[in-house]
């Protein structure tokens, strides 16, 4: 794939030599470069121990601002997200939060693009939690899909302004002006004007309230594959994630939480703690109340001058725990609760025509029984936050978050100040994938910086993350076929049971819904969804696709056992199940999709889909001749507005699956960054090959016994396949990215297990022999 | 508390520190460099890889007293401008998504690169780097090391 190079006609001749670009450099201008640009300029100040302390004085000293609140200071601010200086150098603010997924080049990007502005003079800003940015938790792939447009209108707004500035400045009409990359031009006399010199006028004039957005082919960036903003600090060590913050004085703490949820300490003895050396202090943190929610767990916090010492005192503590109710939690037999739970009718929350008239009217009937494991999300990164509270009484917070805002709320409550008096920086992410969006962290921060003297950096090991988690649930599902003499399927049964996220927030919530299930495009006459219920013993979350991870895979998992029944080949079995191209209305209620997908806007259509199985199966080279033990399997998904197919290459010897090559289609409508998406799916491979072949997190009464990646275990890169992602060309308004590849990807590996062996795969993760 | 010397990034660094404080806590609790991550703790995840004499190892699973009189290059010191080949390579084809694993990653590549100068797609292929990246950009990483050893010829 080639990046985006500026096409040189990209700069008309007054603009070239208003900005002295002579010909090599203009070749030279690529937005790989330019992003460098950028990053010079920023991580100067991001860098190291520079960053914390250095960061608003060094700015404001060299009369530019790096934090947003200092960007107000620039010559023209029409909204949160631009900022112009007189030189032309243009602030563009991510106001998301960045975990890997590559939405903060996007919203830069796309700020740029309808701003006309010159990317080698974009500097991005991460924006701090706050309100005034609108929403900023960042989850459900909702980034672009939700906000996309919000960004285009910030980015217009400037532009429209700049030209308005222009016009009044030459006294000439608007609409003989134009923007020609980071200037304002007038069409009949070609005079321009640069964006830096516009600024100031620009700043007094009225902020129009539509402006009008570029047409799709006037795009400059949106669309083309781009460089990450952040490529060079990663790759230099530079970026700055949750624990890399330093501060004059700063201590390092751990806490021993719990084993078991909602227990409490019986005992506890800090003496041989406290003869650490390093080790300054410590004390009890209080226990959350009620359902656990995004409170903290409790427990014990050491603090101490590094976080070794801190740890080698939290091992020296001698604590006896009450585990309390939830001790009667254990992996192995709960899976028995789901299984008995999905043997009897569950709560229907989809039903069409008459599902058991169907099944008794049926030639044959096939049936499946599936179960998957508890999963975590293993980010590489466990959660790490700064928190300092001053002498003043304000307090201020580095967080890898993905709700700023919320952490905010939470960590000023627990501090017991305003909000107004946090400021909460946001910080690259380490992965997140769910977890920091899940908000313990962030009070608890708080709790332990409010008992120490100076900024603390409360750091979770990946113990204490595997082990105190918001898991992904373990799940049971039975499936059910009916077909006719014909061989056509004509009703289909789907129940799931697994413990709920309600419950982490709801005391007693039983049921967690058919996110995943509920919306399956067939065509068949008689479809039931149902629900059954389940106890959480654990604090269940929401993990990269949520409930859609084992509901993708049931539906892919039963579709290959469907084809493999009927003696049909799997594409043709999905094609077939699908019927012909049309609006799946059946899914929308009030007019809004299980996504909250207008139906005006954005219909669920099936023809979509058809399409990403087929360009899938092409690509794969879908009827190739195969050695023996070799199979392939594929399934589908729409999830998060996005739809995606995945064919997986596969073969088996003995117990030992090895995956060869996966090739991924996505249809998620129109694209901002093509290589993000890509990337995406790339991701999505690996994740799900973790899970689906040793994915597992295990409990023994009560506590989870799971530790380290040696428990968990993470795909290697030496058993990594060979991936191709396809992206469907598409004008629909975007759809999610991060999230649809997940749900298919496990299912077309078990169904390419099953075209290499015959047998099913009913259990994950996948257990040969 | 007994004091150690090491070299650090072509430096010389003194440190007050237990015997068995790990190499990943002295470098990023101690001497402020942070681009050394922490995954695991236990020698599983490779994040925080650094250069020890040369050769790649898990800070977290070498002591201060092991690392000591020796010379350790972190990423910070990989490269003056940040512009070791690996480097430009990660930037090129938009290796990572979080970057949290990439320290690693590419300390581990820049070793196995000296031993292996010319690598063949098949030598990247075969590579048994076991340093663990969840939002699984291993592929670009193989295209990457191979970009980068391109790059250098
Ligand atoms: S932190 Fe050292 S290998 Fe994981
Ligand atoms: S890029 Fe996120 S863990 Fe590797």
């Amino acid at each position: 794939m080639s990046y985006v190079e500026i096409d040189p006609g990209a700069f008309p001749p007054e603009v070239r030599a208003l900005y002295g670009i002579g010909a090599s450099e203009e070749a030279a201008v690529t937005l790989s470069n330019c992003s460098r640009r950028g990053f010079l300029k920023t991580t100067a100040l991001a860098a190291g121990s520079v960053f914390v302390l250095g960061i608003t004085s060094v700015r404001r000293a060299e009369g530019a601002a790096a934090l947003p609140e200092g960007l107000t200071d620039a010559a023209f601010r029409p909204n949160v997200f631009v900022a112009l200086d007189a030189d032309g150098t243009v602030w563009l603010v991510n106001s998301r939060a960045e975990m890997g997924q590559g939405t903060k080049t996007g919203m830069i990007a796309t700020l740029a693009d309808e701003m006309d502005a010159d990317w080698a003079r974009v500097r991005p800003v991460q924006a701090e939690g706050h309100e005034r940015y609108g929403p900023q938790s960042t989850g459900g792939s909702t980034s672009v899909r939700l906000y996309w447009q919000d960004w285009r209108k910030a980015g217009a707004t400037a532009r429209a302004m700049l030209v308005s500035a222009a016009a009044a400045t030459w006294a000439v009409s608007e609409a003989e002006c134009e923007t020609v990359m980071h200037a304002v031009r007038h069409r009949p006399t070609g005079r321009v004007l640069g964006y830096g010199e516009l600024a100031a006028k620009a700043a007094t004039l009225p902020v129009p309230t539509e402006p009008r957005l570029k047409d799709r082919s006037e795009w400059r960036y949106i669309g083309k594959p781009l460089h990450g903003v952040d490529n060079r600090a990663i790759a230099s060590g530079k970026a700055v994630f949750g624990a890399d913050v330093r501060l004059p004085g700063m201590k390092y703490a751990v806490v021993a939480r719990p084993p078991v949820l909602g227990g409490s300490a019986r005992s506890f003895d800090d003496s041989a703690a406290r003869a650490v050396p390093g080790v300054v202090d410590v004390f009890e943190l209080p226990r959350y109340q009620g359902a656990p929610g995004n409170q903290a767990l409790g427990g014990f916090a050491v603090v101490a001058t590094n976080t070794w010492a801190a740890m080698k005192g939290r091992d020296a503590l001698r604590i006896v725990w009450d585990p309390g109710p939830n001790a009667v939690y254990s992996s192995d037999t709960y899976k028995d609760v789901l299984l008995e739970s999905v043997a009897k009718p569950g709560r229907v929350e989809r039903d069409q025509g008459d599902v058991d008239a169907a099944f008794a009217g049926a030639a044959r009937t096939v049936e499946a029984t599936y179960t998957t494991a508890m999963l975590s999300h293993a980010q590489l990164e466990p959660p790490a936050t700064v928190a300092w509270l001053k002498p003043d009484g304000s307090a201020e917070m580095w967080c890898s978050t993905q709700n700023p805002q919320s952490a905010r709320t939470l960590a000023a409550e627990a501090f017991g100040i305003p909000k107004e008096s946090l400021t909460l920086h946001m910080t690259l992410m380490g992965g997140a994938f769910g977890r920091k969006g899940l908000l313990d962290f962030a009070p608890e921060a708080a709790l332990v910086a409010k008992r120490v003297d100076g900024p603390v950096c409360v750091q979770w090991t990946r113990e204490d993350d595997m082990r105190h988690g918001y898991y992904h649930p373990p799940a049971a599902q039975y499936l059910k076929a009916g077909i006719d003499a014909g061989g056509k399927v004509t009703a289909w049964l789907h129940r799931s049971s697994y413990p709920a996220i309600g419950a982490t927030f709801t005391e007693g919530e039983l049921y967690g819904g058919t996110q995943g299930s509920k919306e399956v495009l067939f065509a068949v006459p008689n479809l039931r969804v149902e629900n059954g219920p389940a106890p959480a013993h654990v604090r269940i979350g929401w993990l990269r696709s949520v409930m859609a991870v084992h509901h993708g895979f049931g539906i892919g998992a039963f579709v290959g056992e469907l084809a493999h029944a009927l003696g049909k080949d799997q594409v043709e079995m999905w094609l077939e199940l699908l019927g012909p191209d049309r609006t799946v209305t059946e899914l929308f209620t009030n007019g809004r999709g299980p996504y909250g997908e207008p139906i005006a806007t954005h219909p669920i259509d099936s023809g979509r889909m058809r399409r990403v199985i087929e360009l899938a199966a092409e690509m794969a080279g879908w009827g190739r001749r195969l050695p023996a033990g070799h199979g392939m399997g594929v399934a589908a998904h729409y999830s998060f507005w996005g739809y995606a197919a995945f064919v997986v290459h596969a073969s088996v010897e003995g117990t030992r699956v090895r995956v060869h090559r996966v090739d991924a289609s996505i249809d998620c409508g129109t694209v901002v960054n093509p290589d993000r998406v890509r990337a995406q799916q790339e991701g999505a491979v690996v994740f799900s090959l973790s899970h689906a072949l040793y994915g597992e997190v295990l409990a023994r009464d009560g506590a989870v016994t799971t530790g380290n990646y040696d428990e968990f275990r993470l795909l290697a890169l030496k058993d990594t396949p060979e991936t191709h992602v396809h992206i469907v060309e598409s004008t629909a308004p975007p759809g999610g990215v991060g999230e649809p590849g997940i749900p298919p990807m496990m299912p077309a590996l078990t169904n390419a297990v099953l075209a290499a062996t015959g047998r099913p795969v009913r259990e994950l993760p996948i257990r040969l022999g | 508390m007994p004091r150690y010397q090491l070299t650090v990034n072509g430096a010389e660094r003194s440190v007050d520190a237990p015997a068995d404080m790990p190499l990943l806590w002295v470098l990023r609790d101690l001497l402020d460099l942070t681009g050394t991550k922490y995954g695991c703790g236990q020698a599983l995840c490779g994040a925080c890889t650094v250069h020890l004499d040369g050769e790649a190892v898990r800070s977290c699973d070498t002591t201060v007293a092991d690392a000591a009189g020796r010379s350790v290059v972190t990423i910070e010191g990989l490269s003056e401008a940040a512009d070791h080949p690996l480097q430009q390579a990660w930037d090129e084809l938009d290796v990572a998504q979080c970057g949290y694993c990439q320290a690693g990653h590419i300390m581990e590549a820049a070793a196995w690169l000296q031993r292996t100068p010319n690598p063949t797609r098949e030598d990247v292929d075969r590579l048994q780097s076991d340093v663990l990246c969840r939002c699984g950009t291993y592929e670009r990483i193989r295209a990457g090391i191979l970009r980068a050893a391109e790059n250098r010829r």
